[in-house]
């Protein structure tokens, strides 16, 4: 009776012990809390952001209508001036990307992970690639204005559609190589396998298995530097876009691709420039156009990403 | 086996070679995945050599002293070009830069990678993914229109509306998800069974956290601070938008101020209805300045390459 009391007390003892107050861990706690603010505050921006662009572009939009604001051509006027040029060019510019970009940049990722051996040249492209991925954009522009717009002007025209839209091409082709690159890569080898099993020959492996599979992950990476594209400014200012009212007469396709022009985020920086109130409210309605662009391009990689995200 | 096969079924060599159309298709195919991968390096030649050819032209045609005469400052159209005031500019917007995004970023990697349940971190981590995609103009615009009025003015004692202060904390939010990125993938990188070990030894996970993960992931949290600390020096629009001084600017380290930095200078260059003219070496400027920019950029990228690479090989 009494060795059983006393084995009670231990075991009390022994669990008062173990749940005690001093036990739960205050520090830690604080420590986890104070990590998870890290990761709000940056969302609390987003948004801030996002409110304080709505919010300055509410008069505008219940005076004209976002409509309106599209459909309407650059002007000199805040209330008569629109963005659907800039719309049209960022339009454009994007289909240079689509057209050059894509193909070149998953051909160069399949060879660097399909075809290259480990040669040093072959290590000297891939580092080659991820540097040029780092290089701001700013020198791409530079790099437009010296190529595209001086030395070869007498092909693109100088500082026109066709100078910017290869200058966009080339910046966003390394993030396309990487990104395609990291699809490819994570094909397991067994499908190739597969492939070579039934007699296929290198290209044919490539064309039915190895592409397909890395189809969605291809197609985020895709996405994504479509919507780089669509923001990016510093180049096409480079470059020389127009940044006043400009009339396009243009018969040809090659006369359109030789004229001048302007892109939704070289208006947006234009007017955010501008000291008048009625630019200051109508700008923020520009970066609600440019931001329902690039964000929805960002949103559908990540849900291609999440849906697609395969194990194998 | 000793049959002799029957006449006209025998294999000769030229049924084992292949379709030589098959063949021939093949090499084309090869010839053209190359050429695109080779390009890159092209387009790599071509950045440099523009950038010398014009940049050699500058110093050429420059007075060198005049590159280093801080009371002169950098107005190119004036023909002054003291290249450490806009390094300065640089460094002044960086650094701000990073104190915001080094704290968020990091404390961000290591909440989604340690603490977060799957739910929780599939939910935030796209948002943050969502700010990583927002275009530098835009981020521009919020710094002036809402950093510099509500936070800066709050902090300086003599606020002006275009200050390198806005701009910093803006390209901080910026490159923060870029930071919070790569240091999550390091910290996801290191072993479980680390983690194992510490608990086994009784630490809180606190305790595992700061002196397991973290050491042991720290080659990639430097590789994770060059990295958004290249972007932030080649971060262009924001500073083009936020910081002011369009035109030129003098030696400044006032944050509360405007200034200029290498890239802004380099934007306020290029618009413009008179594009790039001024005195002589005002467009050669652009790409001496580039150069310097294309340089500093490189290095840190190489020298975070480095770091990521020391994580990949421990693990």
């Amino acid at each position: 009776m009494a060795a059983r009391t006393e084995a009670l007390t231990t075991r009390d003892i022994v669990l008062k012990d173990l749940t005690k107050g001093a036990r739960t861990d205050i520090k830690g706690q604080g420590f986890q809390i104070l990590l998870l603010l890290s990761l709000l505050i940056s969302l609390l921006f987003l948004v801030v952001l996002l409110l304080d662009i709505f919010f300055n572009a509410l008069p505008v939009l219940q005076e004209r209508g976002i409509s309106d604001v599209i459909e309407k051509p650059v002007s000199s006027l805040a209330e008569r001036a629109g963005v659907s040029q800039g719309i049209y060019g960022s339009l454009l510019l994007t289909a240079f990307v689509v057209v050059i970009a894509f193909p070149l940049g998953i051909g160069a990722a399949v060879y660097l992970e399909e075809y290259a051996a480990d040669t040093r040249f072959n290590r000297f492209i891939n580092v080659n690639v991820r540097n040029l991925a780092g290089v701001p954009s700013v020198v791409f522009g530079l790099l437009g204005l010296a190529l595209f717009v001086k030395l070869f002007s007498s092909f693109t025209g100088g500082r026109t559609v066709l100078s910017a839209g290869l200058t966009l091409a080339i910046l966003v082709l390394p993030l396309v190589i990487i990104t395609a690159a990291e699809a490819i890569r994570a094909v397991p080898n067994s499908i190739r396998e597969a492939g070579y099993g039934v007699g296929a020959t290198k290209w044919e492996v490539i064309r039915s298995h190895v592409l397909p599979s890395a189809a969605p992950g291809i197609l985020t990476g895709t996405v994504l530097s479509l919507s780089r594209a669509i923001g990016e400014t510093a180049p096409l200012l480079m470059v020389g876009a127009v940044s006043g009212f400009f009339a396009v007469q243009a018969d040809t396709v090659w006369d359109r691709l030789q004229s001048n022009f302007t892109a939704l985020p070289v208006i947006v920086y234009n007017w955010a420039r501008q000291p008048s109130e009625g630019f200051r409210e109508l700008v923020s309605v520009a970066i609600i156009v440019l931001l329902v662009l690039t964000l929805s391009a960002n949103a559908i990689a990540i849900v291609l990403r999440n849906r697609y995200d395969r194990k194998w | 086996m000793g049959q002799a096969a029957p006449p006209g079924s025998s294999l000769s060599l030229k049924d084992l070679r292949g379709s030589p159309q098959r063949i021939r298709r093949e090499r084309i195919v090869r010839g053209l995945f190359f050429g695109a991968a080779a390009l890159s390096i092209v387009i790599s030649g071509a950045i440099v050599l523009s950038l010398f050819g014009e940049a050699l032209t500058f110093l050429r045609n420059v007075d060198l002293g005049a590159l280093f005469e801080p009371t002169g400052g950098w107005f190119p159209r004036r023909g002054r070009f003291d290249v450490f005031t806009i390094i300065t500019g640089t460094l002044v917007v960086s650094l701000i830069a990073m104190l915001v995004a080094a704290p968020l970023g990091l404390g961000a990697a290591l909440y989604l990678s340690e603490y977060a349940k799957p739910r929780v971190r599939k939910f935030l981590k796209p948002i943050l993914e969502i700010l990583a995609g927002v275009p530098s103009v835009v981020m521009g615009y919020f710094a002036l229109t809402w950093i510099a009025p509500n936070l800066i003015d709050s902090v300086c004692a003599a606020p002006k509306a275009f200050n390198l202060g806005a701009a910093g904390i803006a390209v901080g939010l910026l490159i923060t998800p870029l930071v919070a990125s790569v240091a999550e993938d390091s910290f996801r990188s290191v072993p479980m069974a680390l983690r194992e070990a510490s608990y086994g030894m009784g630490a809180r996970q606190r305790t595992t956290v700061t002196s397991i993960v973290f050491p042991a992931a720290v080659s990639g949290v430097v590789a994770s601070l060059i990295l958004g600390l290249s972007r932030a020096i080649g971060e262009t629009m924001v500073v083009a938008i936020a910081a002011g001084a369009t035109g030129g600017s003098l030696f400044t380290l006032d944050p509360c101020g405007p200034g200029q930095t290498m890239t802004a200078a380099m934007t306020s260059l290029a618009i413009g209805s008179d594009q790039v003219r001024g005195s002589e070496g005002t467009f050669e400027s652009l790409f001496f300045v580039g150069l310097v920019l294309f340089f500093i950029t490189l290095m840190l990228n190489l020298l975070s390459e480095r770091f990521v690479r020391r994580v990949r090989q421990r693990y």
